[in-house]
């Protein structure tokens, strides 16, 4: 008899907002300064200093909850988390405790593959924070030390905690690269996982149901230093199979041991057991006096409301609707951002054909963005040119497969596409020119001839690849027609 | 007595303190004292006074998102026992 089991997923995300300055202090927050050049007394926490609210800080703190349709909380503060780390130099760090300004929020995720049902992932509350240090230490030159940088101390941070809601790494990852692309949506993060600026741990548990019906839940598992969305996919599947394992083993249920930290290595493939930070979870919050409330007001909620703009699940909705392309569509030129979707726009509206803009983009567009790693804003054939190439596809004066070297050639010259097309040698034949062609193929071809009569449908297409290889330029689909037309003229004259 | 000397441990484990025998006794009684008195407060009846989350009556107060410059990096570094000009150096920091 096996037992099955189901993995409970919550996650965790800090993402460093898009300030020029830190949270309490008018520091830079910029990244890959040298060490310990972007500090001052009230970042480091000398004692007499007075941190004050960074605006802008608050301002993207509250656009981002709204978005994720948060509770907003009337009335907030912030709080000391207590805790010695040598790169937290003020003994706490300054977060939000019993009064985060947001909770209760949601965040829904689909899969345009369908690998799993659409669902609201809640959000439990988003809150905002202050960053620590880095510490580094060098075990290769055999360093005693460790070093500390802290320019990163004070940098504002949003933490937003999910509900325990995902049931696959596959509903993890698409709820981070949704969370990720309405944020640079918003424009208050800009999610660079290698510079630090969005962080994931990870809440998992196992809901095992044993043979004789029960549901038990397994103790559970922090989840750290996982670096990119794929980590995290990885991570999240080996500790289902590890997880599973210690059930059996063990039959060790949720609250029998204390919470374990596990870290992510991202070589080994494997999950490993992290020293535990003695009393760490005796945090000693207290509010910190030092930092008044913040009062929003109804109004001001829904003034940020109004202007947050088209956000990625609106938008998919819209183009589905007024370009007809599939939700697959949608959602491949939506995950591409903002730009990417302007231009798409304008291609579809100015070629009249939504769907073959669709095409023409997914393939040919972003493919050539990915080889030369260049955003849409520096693709180097516009939107009107694009349009106008495929204005000349649906006209029938250039076909499909040399329409895309008139692209590829383009991307290369920079010229038009009537241009390009006088270079190639694609001239359109007049419908007299066509017809005489057409007219050449059939009398040279009365086997052919006989099998179209006999309702060979491959045989149009034999005359179709003759055509081609008379003129380069032709039509496929109208030789089709106008050899089809003449064979039968001819039985009925 | 209204701090038990477990309590008192925890707490000094917590600010770093490493306290003798006798340190620990004496710690014991005086904090307790200090608890005690103000354990005074409680005879009060709050049932229908609101939590206060701040002793000044102020609220929203902000600084524009304006860049000032930072401290010159070897003042900085000066206030901490130990630095390599760059960092600050502390005893090894392992099980990251
Ligand atoms: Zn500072």
């Amino acid at each position: 008899m096996t037992t099955r089991y189901e993995l409970i997923i919550g996650l965790e995300v800090h993402v460093q907002l898009l300030t020029r300055t830190k949270l309490f202090c008018g520091c830079s927050t910029r990244f890959g300064a040298p060490p310990n050049t972007q500090t001052c007394p009230v970042c480091v926490g000398m004692p007499g200093v007075l941190p004050v609210m960074n605006r802008r800080a608050f301002e993207l703190a509250l656009k981002t909850a709204v978005a994720l349709r948060c509770q907003i909380a009337p009335f907030t503060k912030w709080d000391r988390k207590q805790y010695y780390y040598p790169d937290l130099p003020k003994g706490y760090q300054i977060s939000q405790y019993d009064l985060p300004f947001s909770s209760d929020g949601c965040l829904e995720i689909s899969d345009p593959k369908g690998r799993f049902e659409r669902k609201r992932v809640g959000i439990i509350r988003v809150h905002l924070e202050e960053d620590a240090g880095k510490s580094m230490h060098d075990e290769a030159h055999g360093r005693a030390d460790s070093r500390i940088d802290l320019n990163r101390a004070g940098v504002p941070l949003l933490e937003i905690v999910s509900q325990p809601d995902m049931r696959s790494p596959l509903e993890a990852k698409a709820y981070l690269t949704e969370l990720k692309l309405l944020l640079s949506y918003l424009g208050v993060s800009d999610c660079n996982m290698q510079e630090g600026s969005l962080r994931v741990d990870a809440n998992v548990n196992l809901h095992v149901y044993t043979p004789d019906g029960h549901l038990v839940p397994t103790p559970i598992v922090e989840i750290k230093n996982m670096n990119s969305f794929r980590a995290v996919e990885r991570a999240l599947a080996y500790e289902a199979e590890r997880q599973f394992k210690v059930w059996q083993e063990t039959g060790q249920r949720l609250g029998d041991v204390p919470k374990q930290t596990r870290g992510w290595d991202d070589v080994a493939n494997i999950t490993r057991p992290q020293r535990h930070k003695e009393e760490s979870s005796d945090y000693r919050y207290f509010p910190d006096p030092d930092l008044v409330p913040v009062i929003v007001s109804e109004a001001e909620v829904e003034a940020v409301r109004q202007s947050l703009g088209e956000l990625p699940a609106e938008m998919r909705n819209r183009l589905e609707v007024a370009y007809n392309i599939s939700p697959y569509d949608s959602d491949v030129l939506v995950n591409q951002g903002q730009a990417l979707v302007a231009y798409f726009e304008q291609v579809a509206q100015q070629c009249g054909d939504g769907k073959l803009a669709s095409n023409w983009i997914q393939q040919d567009v972003l493919r050539t963005l990915k080889e030369r790693t260049i955003g849409i804003d520096e693709y180097p054939v516009s939107a009107q040119r694009l349009a106008e190439l495929l204005r000349a596809v649906r006209a029938g004066r250039v076909d499909t497969m040399r329409g895309r070297e008139v692209l590829a050639r383009m991307l290369d010259t920079g010229r038009t596409v009537d241009e390009t097309m006088a270079e190639l040698g694609i001239a359109q034949l007049d419908e007299a020119q066509l017809m005489a062609l057409c007219k050449e193929l059939v009398a040279e071809n009365p086997k052919l001839v006989a099998d179209v009569r006999a309702g060979k449908l491959q045989a149009a297409g034999a005359f179709v690849g003759q055509a081609k290889r008379k003129n380069p330029n032709v039509n496929p689909a109208r030789v089709r027609e106008l050899v089809l037309e003449l064979i039968q003229g001819q039985s009925e004259g | 007595m209204s701090l038990t000397r477990e309590e008192v441990e925890k707490v000094s484990l917590l600010g770093r303190l490493r306290l003798t025998e006798e340190e620990l006794a004496l710690m014991t009684a005086q904090l307790g004292q200090i608890v005690e008195y103000v354990q005074l407060l409680s005879e009060l009846n709050t049932d229908d006074v609101e939590p206060m989350a701040h002793a000044v009556e102020l609220s929203n107060v902000f600084r524009d998102d304006v860049l000032v410059a930072s401290y010159d990096r070897a003042e900085m570094l000066a206030n901490a026992p130990r630095s390599d000009g760059e960092c600050y150096l502390v005893p090894a920091v392992l099980g990251e």
